[in-house]
């Protein structure tokens, strides 16, 4: 099928099946999957300017489904989503300017390359970590007979000291997030929202790959809001991001309609899926996928191919 | 697995597969109003209204999502009897 926008030839069947595995990802974890998508659409021979916009467009399309399947669910925090978006565009225009800087300086592409190896190999080893003592800690109290939740949507971690410690930092306003369960203090939410708008302006896609676990670790939230509040945040600034691309012609939005039908059945199902899940076993089911992140951008760096 | 576990499996199984038929050929047929109604116009509204272009690209994904989303949540009740999840 001819595709006029961006004048590529492609097959629908292949947009909907991609659309349908990013939205199965992107209901279950909270991502974008950009980390797919952007490969996908380049390998049938995709200008990369039109892969990213034409991604972001999906996403908010995917987004949209999966997040109000999360919120059906009770899994999204509306307030907070809210809040974070406005942090989450900031570091987005930030870390675009900084790609401008590093584009001025003649060496983006080795620290961007650089920078994200380190940001994804270091959350799935921490993450690893961390999933790795919690699940033994509850097969430890399970032994012991001393089971201590039995609900689907439990969460515990074994880093809850390091969050706790965080939450110490009470500098005003303080903002109470009733279905989160936490009081923080808003700069500390602005500060995990830019930080995940940098990354997304710097590296591309919408940098659910660190928002998620930084909501579990560093808000404090529960694995299953945390998933449903970065859907819902990722409507936002990914919203705001397509504007942006467009207005420069980097959008096919037919392409994106149609992956967005295949998406639309993956995204429900991977919201439904993480019902079954206790809030430690989607995170360790998380780790991979920075490091796939890391393996195409390792690719990249040496083949010279832009995945 | 015990019996139940495997005919509830089964009735999942064959649900989801009618769901997906379903749902495919909405969207084949979907797919040619959609290029045929507003492909022509998009590529217009694209080269000549920029902004106008990158706003209804917007309401559209937006649109689409939340249509799409309605529709699969009435396929999965109407297949599983009333329930959604």
């Amino acid at each position: 099928m001819y595709f006029p926008i961006s004048h590529t030839q492609i097959h629908p069947a292949y947009l909907v099946v991609i659309g349908f595995l990013i939205g199965l990802l992107g209901g279950f974890f909270g991502v974008g999957g950009s980390f797919i998508a952007g490969p996908a659409l380049r390998a049938i021979g995709m200008d990369w300017n039109f892969a990213v916009g034409t991604d972001l467009a999906h996403i908010v399309g995917k987004s949209v489904v999966a997040a109000k399947r999360h919120r059906a669910l009770g899994n999204v925090d509306l307030r907070l989503g809210l809040i974070m978006a406005v942090g989450t565009i900031a570091g987005a225009e930030v870390g675009a300017q900084l790609i401008e800087a590093f584009k001025r300086a003649g060496n983006v592409n080795l620290v961007v390359s650089v920078v994200s190896i380190v940001i994804y190999v270091s959350i799935s080893g921490f993450m690893i970590c961390e999933t790795w003592a919690t699940l033994a800690a509850a097969r430890r109290r399970k032994r012991a007979g001393q089971s201590r939740r039995t609900s689907g949507k439990a969460d515990e971690s074994a880093f809850t000291h390091m969050t706790e410690a965080i939450h110490r930092w009470r500098i005003p306003p303080m903002i109470t997030l009733p279905e989160s369960g936490i009081t923080i203090s808003l700069w500390l939410i602005m500060l995990v929202a830019f930080v995940g708008g940098l990354f997304s302006g710097f590296l591309g896609g919408g940098a659910g790959y660190i928002r998620m676990p930084s909501m579990v670790y560093i808000l404090g939230m529960p694995t299953h809001l945390a998933v449903g509040t970065d859907l819902f945040e990722i409507i936002i600034s990914a919203s705001y991001g397509t504007f942006t691309h467009a207005i420069k012609g980097n959008v096919d939005i037919l392409i994106a309609l149609v992956m967005n039908t295949g998406a639309a059945i993956g995204a429900q199902l991977g919201a439904i899926s993480t019902q079954y899940f206790t809030g430690p076993k989607i995170r360790l089911a998380f780790v991979p996928l920075p490091l796939i992140g890391a393996a195409i951008v390792i690719y990249t760096l040496v083949t010279g191919h832009k995945l | 697995m015990n019996p139940r576990s495997k005919t509830a499996i089964r009735k999942t199984l064959r649900a989801f597969v009618i769901e997906l038929l379903i749902y495919a050929a909405l969207v084949t047929i979907y797919f040619f109003a959609v290029l045929h109604f507003l492909g022509g116009w998009l590529v217009q509204l694209e080269t000549r209204h920029i902004h106008t272009y990158a706003l209804v690209a917007i309401a559209l994904i937006i649109g689409q999502a939340a249509v799409l989303e309605a529709v699969t949540t009435w396929l999965m009740r109407l297949l599983r009897g009333g329930r959604s999840e």
